[in-house]
């Protein structure tokens, strides 16, 4: 047994930069996001921290009321399209994609490098814009304010998101494409990881839901600069034409963000509670209807905006349905459980804080989707509240979750236990401190987007601004013992969690090519054995 | 519950209850839910741990009978909440007839209100208790949103078109007033109040500046789509666009309301100018008049408001505000019966203020005398 620094590996097999900037190793490509997307979560963050610092007090003292509103729109921007959107696909999926069904790399390794450069060029574009003084129209872009009213760098944030969107569509073209020619002999669609199922959901939607969205984005920027009337009441355009292209791609986003993290949860849960899925079939078919109905509901966001009425009933309805699926993976997960071997290691707590949050964000969707209830609560904290519980509580982590769980597959060191755990904990409980009060503040009718407020909805603020300071540790923590474990962290074998899945049974870290002889499945996902075959000792 | 840390806002609308009730009962079945999940997950996790006296999983592959079973019963529930919050929705959408109309105009960052009877008001809506009030409203340049918290009402107020809500006020006292859209730098200042007052109050309030000649006007008016007569004192000199709130105003400039008490000293309310006048003068001055005039070969607009016109090429339209503004910036989409489309656009022209102004005048004209309906 040689050990693992000797073993030529993805990581060991060529050095220096060059060796990354022209890696066609879906691997590397995919420690390449990684770093740029932390890199981009942590400026999110920072921008986070100072709108939590400016609403500690009601009147708008820390910041200007142009800041601040700079300061939303870049921590929406950032998070949504250069953190979450990209997070578990672009680091995840294609890390482990294509180990997951016995392929040596993605359909197309050239392009799943190009998407990396192109999303850089989009993020490059956005940091520039956030350097010459940021863009203040909020992450919904909504016109006329964007195309005809706003004075800041409009323009050049949304040549970031139309750039960034093709490095969405072709990661989503390479998965589709890979998962259709690559798996291995024997690994029929049935016998499929969910978490491939669920990345296959989400480059669906990435397919054909980006290109929506580029084209609005230009269609404001041609607006903008050659006053041409798309958008503009005042040119002979529809304000409301731009709301339904917006939505039409960005909740479907939503889903974007929330469906990997649903993969992530069904690969730990089934390994730490070492079950089978309970009801395989309907997961998976759970993340396609998801995916199908989720295109469906953009309406729900406009129950206000002047929309007719019966489309709203329509698009209320449609929302409605859209959460069966969503509570059948919740109830299936739990059920996992039951005459389970449950352990408590970190991913599988995350795993545990997924789907509470999850189910809290959920739930209250339920109280958007009801057309009434939406009207008070629309634009409310509370919809803030909600839509963290699903992107923050859910997406994030998932994608945490599912780091801490292939961590030693991607470096070949294990993370220090205690502390994950820990930090687990403190994102859980600072995430609810900080979310959980705005239900109350958004029922309250506290608008969100406000510098200042009046001052009976102080106590709750200041709550959430506590919150967000320990959920800025938690987040914190794992930073550095990650990066510690690094260098310090105990060499991991090639499978630590004692979990099926054939990305756990090439060596950590996988060589280039991934399997040294192309696997052979013959058995169902998540076969773990039984105690009456034998008794499992870990 | 203790005092300082309310959990729920005011209720002060008939709305309010009805929304509210949906509101206990979806929390009533989230928490429910959410509960129940987790007892579940803490009692496997606990249950099923691994321990010495766990030998170990017992694969289970899954249920269809439970898979249905946790699909339908949600279903179900989420049919019953889908009808009940769309049949409030609906309810909640359609205002009664005996509303009283009140226009509404958003601006970057200011609310600019206008009752029918000619009183103005900047970021603060004065209405009385128990009277249905039906606001329509039109933004002057980018999207706003009207909301009342303590109403559960809020509706975005759109460039380009009418958007309309209603309430109707069950308790006294002053209220939030938000814009809830994003509307650019100074939207957290884009704030105001309601002022909800007992009806005799309100008429006294109302009565505090434009007194209209007709005389005070019962308390809880319901004449539907009632017609304000034209008060003969002549349009002051203001213009039209008189944003600054800081214009001292009090009652002493009108003189047409001696028998009213002083009213309160409301620096918001913009009382020197009368709307259905400014509207007079907007049409003479605008040209309108010139076409517009009675007993000349082109439609006659007295009379007219809240009836259906018939259109040239068949059909008919409602001549209502929305008829009366597309009329203004795009003349040619639905021409009365007998006219020719000769009309320019007055796109770009008017302010959506001046708009609304000319639409009170031409609400308040009317008809002809022998001219019935």
């Amino acid at each position: 047994m040689s050990p693992a620094s000797v073993r030529q590996n993805y990581l060991n097999i060529k050095f220096g930069a060059a060796s990354w900037l022209l890696t066609k190793d879906h691997k590397r490509i995919a420690i390449l996001y990684l770093i740029s997307i932390t890199l981009f979560f942590f400026l999110g963050g920072f921008f986070a921290v100072l709108i939590r610092l400016e609403l500690v007090t009601p009147p708008g003292d820390l910041v200007q009321a142009e800041t601040y509103n700079k300061l939303f729109t870049m921590h929406g921007v950032i998070m949504i399209f250069f953190f979450l959107i990209p997070s578990v696909p672009a680091v995840l999926g294609n890390f482990l994609i294509p180990m997951m069904i016995g392929a040596r790399d993605l359909a197309f390794p050239k392009l799943n490098l190009l998407s990396w450069y192109i999303f850089t060029i989009g993020g490059l574009f956005t940091l520039t814009a956030v350097v010459n003084g940021g863009v203040d129209t909020g992450w919904t872009f909504y016109t006329p304010y964007s195309s005809t009213y706003a004075n800041s760098h409009v323009i050049l944030t949304a040549v970031g998101i139309f750039i960034t969107g093709f490095s969405s569509i072709l990661t989503g073209l390479n998965f589709i494409v890979t998962v259709h020619q690559m798996r291995a002999p024997g690994l029929t669609w049935t016998r499929l990881p969910l978490f491939v199922w669920a990345n296959y959901a989400t480059s669906l939607i990435m397919v054909l839901g980006t290109p929506v969205i580029a084209i609005t984005v230009v269609l404001v920027g041609v607006e903008r600069l050659f006053k041409v009337g798309i958008f503009d009441p005042a040119l002979g355009g529809d304000p409301l034409l731009f709301q339904h292209l917006f939505w039409f791609y960005s909740h479907p986003a939503v889903y974007i963000m929330i469906l990997p993290s649903m993969g992530v949860i069904s690969e730990v849960v089934t390994c730490f509670a070492r079950k089978r899925i309970f009801g395989y079939s309907f997961v998976a078919a759970a993340s396609l209807a998801i995916a199908v109905i989720g295109f469906l509901v953009w309406g729900h966001h406009m129950f206000v905006s002047g929309q007719s009425p019966y489309a709203g009933m329509v698009f209320s309805f449609l929302s409605f349905l859209v959460a069966i699926p969503s509570a059948v993976k919740v109830f299936n997960w739990t059920a996992t459980l039951y005459r389970g071997y449950v352990s408590y290691d970190a991913p599988m707590l995350y795993a545990f804080g997924f789907i509470g949050l999850f189910t809290m964000g959920g739930l209250t969707g339920l109280f958007l989707a009801s057309l009434a209830v939406d009207v008070h609560v629309h634009d409310t904290y509370f919809v803030i509240a909600h839509f963290h519980y699903i992107m923050v509580g859910g997406a994030v982590m998932g994608y945490l979750g599912g780091i801490h769980f292939w961590w030693p597959k991607m470096t070949g060191r294990l993370y220090p236990e205690g502390w994950a755990r820990f930090a687990a904990l403190v994102v859980f409980i600072g995430f609810n401190l900080t979310f959980f009060p705005q239900f109350i503040l958004g029922y309250m009718g506290m608008p969100r987007r406000y510098h200042a407020y009046p001052e009976e909805f102080q106590v709750l603020n200041v709550m959430s601004s506590a919150g967000a300071s320990i959920l800025a540790v938690g987040y914190l923590i794992p930073m550095i013992y990650l990066v510690w474990s690094l260098r310090y962290g105990r060499i991991a074998d090639s499978n630590p969690w004692h979990a099926t899945g054939l990305e756990w049974q090439t060596p950590s870290p996988p060589p280039t090519d991934n399997f040294e002889d192309t696997p052979v499945v013959s058995e169902e996902a998540y076969a773990y054995p039984s105690r009456d075959r034998e008794v499992h000792v870990v | 519950m203790w005092t300082g840390f309310p959990l729920f806002p005011e209720q002060a609308s008939t709305i309010a209850r009805g929304v509210d009730a949906l509101y206990y009962f979806l929390t009533i079945v989230s928490g429910f839910f959410s509960i129940l999940i987790f007892l579940f997950i803490l009692y496997f996790a606990v249950r099923y741990r691994r321990r010495p006296t766990n030998l170990g999983p017992v694969q289970v592959e899954g249920h269809l009978g439970i898979e249905l079973v946790w699909s339908v019963i949600p279903l179900a529930l989420t049919l019953v909440m889908f009808g009940w919050g769309a049949a409030l929705f609906i309810r909640n959408s359609r205002p009664p007839q005996n509303a009283q109309d009140v226009y509404v105009v958003g601006q970057q960052w200011m609310w600019k209100i206008q009752h029918q009877e000619g009183r103005r008001e900047i970021n603060e809506l004065h209405v009385p208790v128990g009277q249905p009030v039906k606001l329509t409203m039109a933004s002057q340049d980018v999207i706003h949103s009207f909301f009342i918290p303590a109403f559960r009402v809020k509706q975005d107020v759109v460039p380009g078109r009418y958007t309309t809500m209603w309430f109707e006020a069950t308790k006294a006292g002053e209220y939030h007033l938000f814009c809830a859209e994003y509307c650019g730098t100074q939207h957290s200042g884009m704030i105001g109040r309601v002022v909800v007052m007992e009806p005799d109050d309100f008429q006294r309030w109302l009565g505090g500046s434009a007194a209209p000649t007709g005389g005070v006007e019962p308390p809880a008016p319901s004449e539907p789509g009632g017609t304000t007569s034209l008060p003969a004192a002549p349009a002051p000199s203001a213009a039209a666009t008189p944003a600054a709130p800081a214009v001292s105003v009090s009652s002493p400039k009108q003189p047409a309301s001696p028998s009213a008490p002083t009213p309160k000293l409301d620096v918001n309310a913009i009382n020197t100018i009368n709307a259905v006048s400014a509207g007079q003068q907007l049409f003479a001055q605008r040209g309108c008049a010139g076409c517009h005039t009675p007993g000349a070969p082109y439609p006659q607009l007295a009379g007219k408001f809240g009836t259906m016109v018939p259109l040239e090429g068949g059909g008919s339209a409602l001549f209502n505000e929305d008829y009366i503004r597309e009329s203004l910036i795009a003349p040619n989409a639905k021409i009365s019966a007998g006219a020719r489309p000769i009309m320019p656009t007055y796109v770009g022209r008017m302010t959506e203020e001046e708009i609304l102004q000319i639409i009170l005048y031409i609400r308040s004209l009317k008809p002809p005398e022998g001219q019935g309906l």
